[in-house]
């Protein structure tokens, strides 16, 4: 029996409000950098240099003086476009090799099922290492490569959600229509895969953000004077013993975003579909 | 059951294989020359360049180069470093227990903590410790790795000096480095066993546990646990690549003497050689590891072998 959906559901869910409400918070923070951050994120005062949190801004400031404060307000821009890009590009990718697997099944599945299989051969992180190397370190090719790592495990569940849809009776029923493979595909099993994929999405989110400052962390992604999250960690182990509050900062912003992206997916798949295996 | 294993080896190494032809390709991409990333053009001249070109097989079509590196790995030679003419394999050979070091024991580690906490919240389902126990590990899982290391640094190295801030000297280096790969993944298997225990305290052989009157600890651990445990047992094999994979950049902020780092170096050189060296090596231990699990498995669970056959074909 499928939960009836109503806004009293909602209230009650608390893990959804409170990762609704940070996922609002993170949004407005990203949306309203020029009003909230105090000063630009590339604004240099070396006089005021390796100031801790205080008189000269609540985060303090960096090597070059700039305001942490501000550049951790425009890091938000960053992770959540980045975040953003990478869900898009891996639901798209894997949906429809999911779909497609499961729906004609045969060699197409098999094929694909291979290229899964291959992808987790390797731990995402060092198969994306391996194609930064490639394609050379910036944010657009840490973005391809954890979205090229990542995919796998939407095809897999959409598969699985194909092959038990695919012999519905609906299904049944647009083809005696005669309508084509690719409309079965895309317009009668795709839309009853929604909450699955949405969920999916929600909960790589996080995932996305943590990989993507990491590799900026690892100086192959964004690079500075760039605010990334990672970045600014990259910049603040080296001063730790001079500027400790450099190295705190990004990482709450980064536990805080990934906190509510999780919490707000959880929350989501207990109303969707509490049996979801996520 | 051997049959089994035979076919899972066997579409192990093809993966291994289709991993090397992908990671060649991948290769090939890259848009520098690493000849002339090594080189000052000012002071060698261009015939030379051409002569490591040759030296290196840099020159040949890439299928040749790659038939070539291929042969030479079967024999179990990675190459040489472009960087400082190394062996390969001897610069792995030399980070490679070190980077194992790390996994293991945080691997262990991990499961002797996650494992009791998911049993303890599974009994007490619903709980108020049971809840606080879920929601500890899932905060966790949103700490990056990475940063979780440089807080535990800038605390118990730092400030109160009890352990060394990076590098390996002895047992008492290794607890930051375990402690940052072991916390963020705690959740993940917490919640596995919690789940797994659950739906194992719902099986009538339970019940018929409970009825013969056994005491409820032995019922837990002799009858729940054991079956309960199955998923997870496949799951420590499963999870040995990510943590492997997480090492890669934990020993970059604990500057751990790994292969993460050795990996790390080597791209920031574009040292080419090395980098597939490593990442063959890490897609070898990955493939070894999930089929050890998937094995294992089967030998647990009649069950998923049927099912596994048949996917197997």
């Amino acid at each position: 029996m499928k939960r009836q959906f109503s806004p009293r559901l909602l209230l009650r869910n608390g893990q959804l409000m409170a990762g609704l409400i940070i996922f609002m918070t993170v949004l407005v923070v990203a949306i309203g950098a020029d009003y909230l951050a105090p000063k630009a994120f590339d604004e240099m005062d070396i006089p005021n240099k390796l100031q801790p949190p205080g008189e000269s801004g609540v985060m303090g400031t960096d090597q070059y003086g700039r305001d942490l404060l501000s550049r951790v307000i425009y890091g938000s821009r960053i992770a959540l476009r980045v975040g953003l890009i990478v869900v898009v590009i891996e639901s798209v990718l894997g949906v429809t090799l999911g779909l497609v697997a499961g729906y004609y099944g045969g060699w197409a599945d098999r094929l694909i099922s291979f290229l899964t299989d291959m992808t987790w051969a390797l731990p995402p992180i060092v198969l994306a290492l391996a194609i930064v190397t490639a394609l050379g370190p910036s944010l657009n090719n840490v973005v391809i490569a954890i979205a090229l790592v990542s995919w796998a495990g939407y095809a897999r569940l959409i598969r699985s959600k194909t092959q038990s849809l695919k012999n519905m009776p609906f299904v049944e029923a647009a083809r005696a229509l005669g309508e084509s493979d690719t409309a079965i595909m895309f317009r009668y099993i795709l839309p009853n895969t929604f909450s699955l994929i949405i969920v999916l999405a929600t909960l790589s989110l996080p995932t996305a953000i943590l990989s993507t400052t990491s590799l900026s962390f690892l100086g192959l992604g964004s690079q500075p004077p760039a605010p990334d999250w990672g970045v600014i960690l990259n910049e603040g182990i080296s001063l730790i013993f001079n500027a400790p509050w450099i190295s705190i900062f990004p990482g709450l912003a980064i536990v805080f975003t990934a906190l509510g992206f999780n919490l707000l997916g959880e929350g989501l798949r207990d109303i969707l579909d509490p049996r979801m295996k996520v | 059951m051997f049959n089994y294993a035979v076919k899972r080896l066997a579409f192990g190494l093809v993966v291994v294989f289709a991993v090397t032809v992908v990671l060649f390709g991948v290769m090939q991409l890259m848009p520098g020359d690493p000849i002339r990333l090594i080189t000052d053009p000012s002071r060698v001249p261009e015939w030379r360049i051409q002569e490591l070109r040759r030296e290196y097989g840099l020159d040949k079509p890439a299928y040749v180069q790659y038939l070539l590196w291929m042969g030479k790995l079967l024999r179990g030679d990675l190459g040489q470093s472009i960087f400082t003419g190394q062996k390969v394999s001897i610069l792995i050979a030399a980070r490679l227990p070190y980077t194992l070091l790390l996994a293991f024991t945080s691997l262990l580690l991990h499961y002797a903590i996650a494992v009791p906490l998911g049993l303890f919240a599974a009994i007490r389902a619903n709980s108020r410790i049971d809840r606080a126990i879920v929601f500890v590990t899932t905060a966790l899982r949103a700490v990056p790795g990475f940063w979780l290391g440089i807080l535990l640094m800038l605390l118990f190295a730092i400030n109160l000096r009890w352990f060394p801030i990076s590098g390996y000297s002895g047992p008492m280096s290794m607890v930051l480095p375990v402690a940052t790969l072991t916390l963020p993944m705690l959740g993940g298997t917490v919640r596995l066993t919690r789940s797994e225990v659950l739906e194992t305290l719902r099986e009538p052989f339970v019940l018929t546990a409970y009825a013969k009157g056994l005491p409820e600890r032995r019922v837990i651990l002799r009858h729940v646990l054991r079956n309960a445990l199955i998923p997870v047992t496949v799951m420590f094999f499963l999870s040995l690549p990510w943590i492997v994979g997480g090492s890669v950049i934990i020993e970059n902020v604990f500057a751990w003497p790994g292969m993460g780092r050795l990996l790390w170096n080597s791209i920031t050189n574009q040292d080419l050689p090395v980098v597939q060296g490593i990442i063959v090596i890490i897609a070898m231990l990955t493939v070894v590891s999930n089929t050890i699990g998937d094995i294992i498995s089967a030998m647990l669970d009649p069950r998923i072998r049927i099912e596994m056959e048949e996917v197997a074909g």
